[in-house]
């Protein structure tokens, strides 16, 4: 009843581990594909090792976190070993990022056998210069980088958006030009901040942070709502999904599934079964019989 | 302002004492609102530079009073000792599952900086009536940690140095060899060197007493989130699961004594 398919790849459940979620390295991937997980996605990784920021890299805020990882991964070479040990429980995608068409393009190529689909973040709001927001900002540059990683590989591409723009529906409509299979949406809001009373200091080493956790759902489900309206691809919803009702708020804006990422903070792994459980009862009430039936429903005002 | 309110942001507190315990460790003792810390856990220690995980060496509920020991051996460590006493850090936890208290005779053994939480096991345990053994071991005499404490705590403590210059001549692991035969202990708890803890779980199996161990990895955010410090095989968080593991989790650990993974995720080799 739970199953899902977005872009060929058949889910047990539509709840996802999101990027930058665990997934360092396959052992916790593998950990919450047995813990439950519908599908994994990896910790973005580059072409070259990064350590990331210094800490602190992430502080808790009302509400969710904020963090500045800055991205830290051993590099593709490394992490090709990485997904290699990947038991293959459940659909595998890989977060890759990087500042060029032809990197995205060198590290799709790198792992395309090794995974079932790619994840494009072009969106993260603390990256290096010339990745993550700074390409998803722009129109012409999410096109041109979609477009080179869906000339280099067969499986599936799928975009990860930011909130952070004026339009996203015209971010979303870029990406689906460019030949996107589907679209994650959204990337942690803001940058935000958090400033230290005694001290002054801003907590995090690098400032601003990204912000995820239960009170950038709105926020997230208005972009699912806005983009459903515009794009013909599947999209996954991303934003402070903490339970069931927040999937089927996710569902019924025009999901096809949601990705789950700073929930296993307040709950551990434990969130998938439990989120399924209760997606699964909720469905039997409204006597649902796919989770399909529920995608986009605000859009027709007609719930059971 | 209640620690519910501000849990995972650093508190930024002034120190109270400072304690030079050897040539390379001093302990810093801040003020701390206790709420249930246990011996094991840690602390993430922030010096508005960089914040980096360190083990709870002392707690002291009665005074309101929390022990970090710091051993300088880079850059970070370095800057801490240069702290005097009103100076302030930052400090957020505890994190962590920390030792449990159980058995009657217990062997406690500390490699290095590995002492500081295993001088908090030795003085809880004691407070609730458990007898600990401890062994503390060190490169040399002058880095001999924590056995005055450790004594006045009513512990048998037992030190060792590898170049013989003060008590047992030669690794803790040998002593705790000798030890385990003649003495009758229901649980060992440990921190150190990973190569020292692996030849002790071995120990420990072959005698079949309960263990626990203390890992340490690199760390980024201490809340269960970014996967810096999750292990081979099992994949569990180093700040959440552990640090602290009983023998039989060990044996799932298969990197335990074996690799860690460096800031970006490298392995390297102990």
């Amino acid at each position: 009843m739970l199953e899902v398919e977005i872009c060929r790849m058949k889910m047990k459940n539509p709840t996802v581990l999101a990027a930058g979620v665990l997934g360092s390295n396959a052992s916790s991937l593998n950990w919450a594909a047995r813990s439950g997980a519908g599908a994994v996605v990896t910790k973005s990784f580059g072409t070259e090792p990064n350590k990331g920021y210094p800490n602190p890299t992430t502080v808790e805020v009302e509400g969710g976190i904020i963090n500045a990882i800055g991205l830290s991964n051993p590099g593709v070479e490394t992490f090709q070993g990485e997904l290699e040990k990947l038991e293959g429980r459940v659909p595998q995608i890989a977060s890759i990022y990087g500042s060029t068409p032809q990197e995205f393009s060198e590290i799709a190529g790198k792992v395309e056998n090794l995974v079932d689909a790619l994840e494009l973040n072009i969106s993260c709001p603390h990256a290096l210069e010339g990745c993550g927001a700074s390409i998803g900002q722009d129109p012409d540059l999410t096109h041109s980088f979609v477009k080179a990683v869906k000339k280099t590989v067969k499986i599936p591409v799928i975009a990860k958006l930011t909130p952070n723009v004026t339009d996203i529906v015209e971010i979303a409509q870029a990406a689906e030009r460019a030949g996107a299979d589907a679209l994650t949406l959204i990337n942690s809001l803001g940058p935000g901040m958090r400033i230290d009373l005694e001290t002054g200091n801003p907590i995090l080493s690098n400032g601003f942070g990204g912000m995820s956790g239960p009170a950038i759902k709105p926020v997230a489900l208005r972009c699912v709502y806005q983009v459903y309206q515009n794009v013909d691809i599947p999209l996954m919803g991303v934003g402070g999904v903490t339970n069931y009702r927040d999937v089927v708020e996710f569902l019924y804006a025009g999901a096809s599934c949601v990705q789950i990422g700073t929930a296993v903070m307040y709950q551990g792994l434990e969130v998938f079964p439990e989120i399924n459980q209760g997606l699964l009862k909720f469905m039997k009430e409204k006597n649902y019989h796919k989770v399909e039936e529920m995608v986009g429903l605000a859009h027709q005002g007609r719930v059971r | 302002m209640s620690r519910k309110e501000i849990k995972n942001i650093p508190q930024v507190l002034p120190i109270n004492r400072i304690v030079e315990e050897t040539p390379t460790v001093k302990t810093f003792y801040l003020p701390w609102d206790f709420e249930g810390d246990i011996p094991g856990q840690f602390l993430m220690v922030w010096n508005f530079q960089d914040e980096k995980p360190m083990s709870i060496s002392s707690l002291d509920p009665v005074n309101g009073e929390v022990g970090i020991s710091v051993k300088m051996v880079g850059p970070f460590t370095q800057a801490l000792h240069k702290l005097q006493e009103n100076d302030k850090i930052g400090l957020r936890g505890p994190y962590g599952s920390g030792f449990e208290i159980a058995g009657s005779r217990v062997l406690a053994v500390g490699g290095g900086i590995g002492m500081a939480p295993v001088a908090a096991f030795t003085e809880e345990a004691h407070r609730r009536g458990v007898q600990v053994d401890t062994i503390t071991a060190a490169t040399t005499k002058d880095e001999i940690l924590f056995a005055q404490r450790l004594e006045n705590a009513g512990a048998r403590v037992f030190p060792t140095t590898d170049d013989g210059s003060h008590g047992f001549c030669g690794f803790a692991t040998e002593l705790a060899e000798k030890l385990i035969k003649e003495e009758d202990y229901d649980m060992v708890v440990s921190c150190g060197p990973e190569i020292m803890m692996k030849k002790l779980h071995l120990l420990t199996e072959e005698n079949q007493i309960p263990a626990q161990f203390s890992l340490e990895r690199y760390m980024k955010c201490a809340l269960g989130i970014c996967g810096q410090c999750c292990v081979d095989d099992v994949g569990w968080r180093i700040c959440v699961e552990g640090p602290v593991f009983w023998g039989d989790q060990l044996r799932l650990i298969k990197e335990f004594g074996e690799y860690h993974r460096n800031a970006s995720g490298i392995k390297e080799y102990f």
